[in-house]
């Protein structure tokens, strides 16, 4: 049997010109039956534009796909879910207020007569889950369940509808780690059912970790594909970039100097009322990077809002360079150069239909040389842009284009570029890297190393066990709103910190 | 809906985006007057006969250019009383009820107060109008601001409280004789009409001004009024502060919040200028062209606003180019009727085009959802 028959997938020569921009050049993508496919590339790589043509939800300019050996012309959607290609996209598409039978069979209901015959499609819902071992309560709504459990559910939706080829848009994005690796099982017990999948994503490790083949794409050509067995991860990232990438953080020692961010028994609220900061005290001092690890949705979000005015503090105090903050709204907070890079850049850290030089002033428009008294000024506003632009080397044809326009990487450059140049003397950084491609990643950390070295206290809260632990000088550990540890850096032990995260060490404290 | 202009992009792509805009905005125009048609041949009339009596009763003549601008005015204040909290996410119903306080505190000042110098009671009057405008956007606002309640349904219930109040309490109180109506206002409270300027002193010798001294000539100085509103708007939305932080709000209020600034502030505000604008096309009607508060004043001018401001896509100047064409609407209707056509029928064309241009938004919007599909993202 030759080779070619061996593929389910075949794209070969695609091409899509958008104006101006070739996003697919020439791109082949060969995916064998049965196999996990990394699908590996920078923000505007042109991973998205190719999974959208396969898709049927953009039409290629050139090339051609072979589906299980046929050749077809995808034109909308609903073509490609007959031919049994599904798509996990990463932002769930899910009622909140409907249970999870129904947001599944929704569009294809199994009926009796003309009412939905929910009792099979309750049955075909536990069958899915059961064979492939999700786990998923049929009768739970999407709101009351987890972000790991909506997407399960997305993927029993694809698998209902009878899909062979399973398509994840960098699925682990959204993800705490043991969710991580509980999708990774998923992806294992879907393989050994016979399916395939394709994978996108930017994280290498995760596509050391399961994929059996790789297909990098750079700058919308396809660079390379290769077996995932023959390469480290150093090879994968500098395909993706085309350079060397450092991936150790080059840091010098920390020179702290005095003491200037005080947190005293921190109490905060959550929007439902329940207290998920319980009691947080650390210090920081100038030129130092104190780093929060933890498992998401540990009390982070409302630190890192209540630390910035953005949430009321509901007991404890805190103190910026002798001064009491407590109580001061998010504009007294950044008048006083306190730095946030937000944990979501789309709901808090850009106004997307903003242009790239309204955003490069948001939290500082109030202030020369941007405005005078309340009169704007836009010759100011679009020199600190096009300087920002370059200094930063975000990626951009204008200053003047929406930041929807952006790739995500440079939407987070945009946020790190309008916070640094503030000359912040303390910096709050939740996230900085979330969803950022390697180079962009590494720009990031060394500027965060930089602007320690210039002598900014910086605290750093980070879903990336690594990322903490290789920025940090200190760090502490947070489980259920509180700090359970903290460590110097040279103390850090990452089996340690991992036991800490999840609890078990608290455990052990409280012994139970 | 969707905005006119956001941002500022390339001059090239701006001038586009505004030939698209009013492309559609004709468009629409065009398709409902081609259904209109339809309604016209069912009264059993002639289309062409009626839509010469519009185009006659509307632009035919300077005449009625001038009578279409006075029939505007309310319109495009009352569309920037809707335009301007939207842009803060907002939707102001309430219109109707500002214009009624506003009018009836013109009237009210008009009347009552005697022996004012004419420059002086027209603004005490107007300001009068201002302020019982802006406080019936203001109640309103701290509600939305301070406990949530939904702008729509206070907005609504504010319209009921003001028909109640203006025209119940306060026309019964002070009415003279028959007439559902304040007594009529004092000359030194009118407004200034364009058929009376040529006998002012020195703009009255100035070469052009006869060609406002047309009898029967309502239009008066709150059309001047109207568009430096709209010019005031447009600077404040888009060259100061004030406008960045009210725009920000509007499109992501939890961003806005991590700026710095206060979604409170700038709801009470936005309504507070709405509700202002509003009171403003209730003088223009009580000083300009009733002189006297009467009920039934604002025939519905608060919810024509609505149409006005989504025809104008929200933004100041193309509100000002949708009200005159719904005033278009309203003066060239009187022809239509004069020549047979019920106003049933006048009001059913007002109607499709409102209908079209709503729903040619939805085409518009698939359009552009094609066109996103040879665009990257």
């Amino acid at each position: 049997m030759a080779e070619e028959n061996n593929y389910l997938l075949e794209m070969r020569g695609i091409t899509k010109i958008f104006p101006g921009v070739k996003a697919n050049d020439n791109i082949d993508l060969l995916v064998k039956k049965g196999e996990i496919h990394a699908l590996v590339g920078e923000n505007g790589a042109g991973k998205t534009t190719l999974m959208k043509i396969l898709y049927g939800l953009y039409d290629s300019d050139q090339g051609e796909i072979y589906f299980a050996g046929n050749k077809i012309r995808m034109t909308d959607p609903q073509q490609a879910i007959n031919l049994g290609i599904g798509m996990v996209h990463q932002h769930f598409k899910l009622i909140d207020t409907l249970t999870v039978t129904e947001n599944i069979i929704l569009g294809s209901e199994p009926r009796q007569g003309v009412a939905i015959n929910y009792r099979e499609a309750r049955r075909q819902v536990e069958e899915i889950s059961n064979k492939y071992n999700l786990k998923v309560d049929p009768d739970a709504k999407i709101q009351d369940i987890s972000v790991g459990m909506q997407q399960r559910v997305e993927i029993i939706k694809i698998l209902y509808r009878g899909a062979d080829l399973l398509i994840f848009d960098e699925p682990t994005a959204v993800l705490t780690p043991q969710e991580i690796d509980e999708l990774f099982e998923i992806f294992n017990s879907l393989q050994e059912q016979g399916k395939t999948i394709i994978f996108i994503t930017h994280k290498l490790r995760e596509v050391k970790a399961i994929s059996d083949r790789i297909t990098v794409l750079r700058d919308g050509k396809s660079v390379d594909s290769v077996n995932t067995e023959e390469v480290t991860e150093k090879d994968v990232a500098e395909l993706m970039v085309g350079r060397e990438v450092l991936f150790r953080v080059d840091k010098g020692e920390a020179k702290p100097g005095e003491s200037v961010f005080q947190v005293e028994n921190l109490q905060v609220k959550d929007n439902r009322g329940i207290m998920t900061v319980n009691g947080i005290s650390f210090e920081i001092s100038k030129g130092e990077i104190f780093g929060i690890a933890g498992v998401e949705g540990n009390g982070q979000t409302e630190l890192v809002e209540a630390l910035t005015g953005l949430r009321q503090i509901a007991g404890g105090r805190v103190y910026y360079k002798g001064e009491d903050i407590t109580e001061l709204s998010a504009r007294e907070i950044k008048d006083r150069h306190i730095g946030h890079i937000p944990e979501d850049r789309l709901r808090r850290g850009l106004v997307t239909q903003f242009s790239l030089s309204e955003n490069f002033i948001l939290g500082f428009h109030h202030q020369e040389p941007y405005s005078k008294n309340i009169f704007m000024n836009y010759k100011a506003i679009d020199q600190h842009a096009q300087s920002l632009i370059q200094d930063f080397d975000v990626r951009t044809s204008s200053h003047q284009i929406l930041a929807s326009k952006l790739s995500g990487g440079n939407q987070q450059k945009l946020i790190i570029a309008r916070e640094f140049r503030q000359d912040p003397e303390l910096l709050i950084a939740a996230q900085p890297t979330r969803g950022v491609d390697v180079g962009s990643i590494e720009f990031i950390h060394s500027q965060l190393i930089k602007k320690r070295d210039e002598g900014t206290a910086i605290l750093l809260v980070s879903a990336e066990l690594s990322e903490v632990m290789s920025l940090s000088d200190r760090l502490g550990v947070i489980y259920e709103g509180e700090i359970v540890k903290t460590f110097a850096a040279d103390e850090a032990d990452e089996r340690e910190i991992g036991r800490l995260m999840t609890g078990s060490g608290k455990e052990v404290k409280t012994g139970e | 809906m969707s905005e006119l202009q956001t941002t500022k992009t390339d001059a090239g792509g701006r001038l586009i985006n505004i030939l698209i805009e009013l492309g559609f905005a004709l468009f629409s125009i065009v398709i409902a007057l081609l259904v209109g048609i339809a309604f016209i041949l069912l009264a059993g009339e002639s289309p062409l006969d009626a839509y010469h009596a519009l185009y006659i009763g509307s632009i035919g003549s300077w005449r009625e250019f001038l009578n279409t601008l006075w029939r505007a005015t309310p319109l495009i204040f009352t569309g920037f009383a809707l335009a301007l909290p939207f842009k803060a996410g907002l939707f102001n119903i309430g219109g109707e009820g500002q214009l009624l306080v506003g009018g009836f505190a013109a009237g009210f000042v008009g009347f009552y107060f005697t022996g004012i110098p004419g420059g002086l009671h027209v603004a005490l009057a107007i300001i009068a109008a201002i302020a019982a405008g802006a406080l019936w956007g203001l109640i309103p606002g701290i509600l939305k601001a301070y406990k949530g309640a939904h702008e729509v349904i206070t907005t609504i219930m504010l319209n009921y409280i003001a028909i109640q109040l203006t025209i119940r309490y306060g026309i019964e109180r002070y009415r003279i004789g028959g007439r559902q109506a304040l007594p009529t206002i004092q000359d030194s409270a009118k407004l200034l009409r364009f058929n009376d300027l040529a006998e002012l002193p020195v703009v009255g010798s100035l070469p052009f001004i006869e060609a406002f001294a047309l009898p029967g000539l309502r239009l008066h100085f709150n059309f001047i009024l109207a568009l430096l509103a709209a010019l005031f708007l447009w600077y404040l939305l888009w060259k100061t502060t004030t406008g960045y932080e009210l725009r920000a709000v509007g499109f992501n209020a939890s961003a806005a919040e991590y700026g710095g600034i206060s979604s409170k502030k700038t709801i009470i505000l936005s309504m507070v200028i709405a509700g202002a604008l509003a009171g403003l096309a209730g003088a223009g009607e009580a000083l300009g062209t009733h002189h006297t508060f009467m009920s039934g004043m604002d025939a519905g001018l608060g919810f024509t606003g609505i149409a006005v401001a989504l025809l104008g896509r929200n933004h100041p100047f193309g509100i000002v180019a949708a009200g005159i064409l719904f005033g278009a609407l309203s003066q060239g209707g009187l022809e239509m009727q004069f020549v047979g056509i019920p106003s049933e029928i006048v009001t059913i064309i007002q109607a499709l085009v409102i209908f079209f241009v709503a729903g040619l938004q939805m085409l518009k919007w698939f359009l552009l959802k094609q066109r996103e599909k040879g665009e990257a993202e």
